[in-house]
């Protein structure tokens, strides 16, 4: 069964690993220009309340074209490695077989249905992890100097923070974890609808679904978030709307990805001062000191830098789990016989 | 005992179609068995369920005294060739003996290398750019060379054109007389199963019209003419299977064990495809219920 397995996913062996060395030699010729760069910048001795963001964001506007280029793209191919394996792996897994009705032939060896299943799911989730924990590895690696530098400056043009939900999914080992969720899903998918080009429709809504959910309804809740309570700065204003004050964060954590900022009056209440007779009158120097009089404050919460591993275990052992559920499902499904 | 299949009461239902009905068969070990019926009848359900790709709704059905598919010691036991004779498009001739002997621990590679050889095939030929007759013979070989107990055939040879028919049926007759494997292989031709095949069931709309060795089955049916008679005043041993009139003159096609002493009958023997096409229209005539006590 391993030698079938093997020969039915050659050809995706050799594309796979033909990627990664293409990528490994290209990172590799760029990478030690960049740590180079990020070296000579300052950023590792720089003092936080002083230059840190000065420094960063020289460092951040001296990156070459080919640089800034190769991390964004670095990003999307983090991105696109666990929904190609889903849908490229794991959808025509069992589908294809079907379709092409070999599933017949495979099916009446001397291997049973469920073991045919589980060493092919075996085989393949762990080709798919190596490959996509590969990728996560040289481009984390690769990308390290810039991401060290876009916490410390939050406000730059290019910068990511890798707690927030942009970067989290292509860094660490949440890809990993993503990509072997990803094939199981499009194992079952295929194995339930019977046919390719459908279940690969059906991976792609589910995934696309669940990676929009998961950072905007459950992740932010894994671990409770910290709060800060700080003096609202008048450069944060951004806005008046009836009552209320639009403000940016006047108080940014570095690195830390913010969920929610919320202005507030002394008392901890929503802020709903900014009705004032000055305002009222349109002088806008005036409205915003006639606000300032009553000391709004922020309340922002956030969840601080330091839970990005945390953060990382969190959402691998879920999707982890998910991807064990959908094998364990399929492999119950194959059980009985169902398609002849 | 040794019946290589064993059914009772089989039904197959798929939601809104009953695909086999009311089954019931025991096939001895040792035979070619043909199945015969028009398309549709049920023939790729029955040969399905005995090979566990399906599950049957009603009834029961044993393969060489197990549950079919039940397990990797069952599967080794029975080979099967399924319609359309499936094969890895993007293997070799080479690659597709290497699944078998991977995956049978009965593999005869020897056979196996043996047959890829007499057949002319190349080894390094991908399956996808074979012909229909060379995808069949491939298929046929890998269950062959699994050394399996029973051989079940689906249509092996519809889509084959006549002298790839003859070759594949030959090269199977050859393996089965050395080999001493028990065969079950379904046609809607029965010209060809006739070259082979020692038993005989015919299925139609979902039901077994008839079954049975194919030497009983031309011994105890004749081709009757003679004078019109009415029906009622026929033999009791008698069961008609098709009759028809022409000019004051009757012909009938009978089952009957006993001899026929009426001397204004003109018996003759039915050759098997007579045979089977009297079971064939009558199923098919409406009102006719199906000829359950046509079974051995």
């Amino acid at each position: 069964m391993i030698w079938l397995t093997w020969r039915q996913f050659r050809a995706q062996t050799i594309g796979a690993t033909a990627v990664l060395a293409v990528l490994a030699l290209v990172l590799w010729r760029t990478g030690p220009d960049l740590a180079h760069l990020y070296d000579t910048s300052g950023i590792a001795t720089c003092n936080p309340n002083v230059n840190c963001a000065t420094l960063a964001s020289r460092f951040l506007n001296k990156l070459s074209r080919i640089d800034t280029l190769l991390y964004f793209l670095g990003i999307g191919l983090l991105y696109a490695a666990p929904v190609i394996i889903g849908v490229f792996w794991g959808a025509p897994l069992v589908a294809r077989e079907i379709e092409t009705h070999t599933h017949r032939l495979a099916w009446n060896q001397t291997v049973t249905r469920t073991r045919w299943l589980a060493v092919k799911l075996a085989i393949t989730a762990l080709a798919a992890m190596a490959f996509t924990g590969l990728l996560a590895v040289m481009l984390t690696w690769w990308s390290s100097p810039i991401d060290r530098a876009s916490a410390l400056n939050p406000t730059h043009g290019i910068a990511l923070i890798r707690l927030a939900p942009l970067l989290f999914d292509a860094r660490g080992i949440a890809p990993v974890a993503y990509a072997a969720f990803a094939f199981a899903l499009g194992v079952t998918a295929g194995a339930l609808i019977h046919r390719t080009i459908p279940a690969i429709a059906a991976t792609l809504a589910v995934f696309a679904v669940i990676q929009i959910a998961m950072p905007s309804l459950i992740r932010p809740h894994l671990l409770p978030p910290a709060h800060a309570n700080v003096a609202l700065n008048p450069a944060n204003i951004v806005g008046i709307k009836d009552t209320s004050l639009l403000a940016t964060p006047s108080f940014t954590p570095r690195g830390g990805w913010i969920l929610s900022s919320q202005v507030i009056d002394t008392a901890g209440h929503p802020f709903q001062g900014a009705n004032t007779t000055a305002c009222q009158s349109r002088n806008y120097q005036r409205c915003l000191a006639s606000i300032e009089s009553l000391h709004p404050r922020q309340l922002i919460i956030y969840q601080p830098a330091s839970r990005f591993w945390a953060f990382q275990w969190y959402e691998s052992a879920i999707f982890l789990v998910l991807a064990l559920l959908l094998a364990g499902t399929c492999l119950w499904w194959i059980r009985r016989p169902r398609v002849a | 005992m040794s019946a290589v299949l064993q059914t009772r009461g089989l039904g197959k239902r798929y939601r809104q179609l009953q695909a086999l009905a009311d089954c019931t068969l025991s096939i001895p070990a040792g035979r070619v068995v043909g199945l015969v019926g028009p398309n549709g009848a049920g023939k790729t359900t029955l040969l399905n369920l005995a090979v566990g790709m399906l599950a049957p709704t009603s009834g029961t059905i044993e393969v060489l005294g197990a549950k079919p598919g039940s397990g990797s010691a069952q599967l080794a036991r029975v080979g099967f060739v399924a319609q359309d004779t499936p094969t890895y498009a993007g293997l070799s001739v080479a690659d597709h003996l290497r699944l078998g002997a991977h995956l049978n621990p009965g593999w005869d590679a020897a056979l196996a290398r043996d047959r890829i050889e007499r057949l002319g095939l190349d080894p390094a030929r991908r399956a996808g750019k074979m012909s229909g007759g060379q995808r069949a013979q491939l298929a046929l070989t890998l269950a062959l060379a699994k050394k399996p107990e029973l051989l079940v055939l689906d249509e092996p040879i519809a889509s084959l054109d006549p002298l790839a028919r003859r070759e594949f049926l030959d090269s199977l007759a050859e393996f089965v007389a050395v080999h001493r494997v028990s065969v079950v292989m379904s046609s809607h031709l029965v010209g060809d199963l006739e070259r082979v095949c020692d038993y005989l069931i015919v299925l139609v709309a979902s039901r077994i019209q008839l079954a049975g060795e194919v030497t009983e089955l031309l011994a105890s049916h004749r081709q009757l003419t003679g004078p019109s008679r009415d029906p009622a005043t026929l033999p009791a041993g008698w069961q008609v299977i098709s009759a028809s009139r022409t000019d004051g003159q009757s012909t009938l096609l009978v089952r009957t064990s006993g001899p026929i002493d009426d001397p204004a009958w003109a018996a003759s023997h039915v050759d098997l495809e007579d045979l089977v096409l009297a079971y064939l229209s009558r199923a098919a005539r409406p009102g006719q219920r199906p000829a359950l006590d046509a079974q051995p």
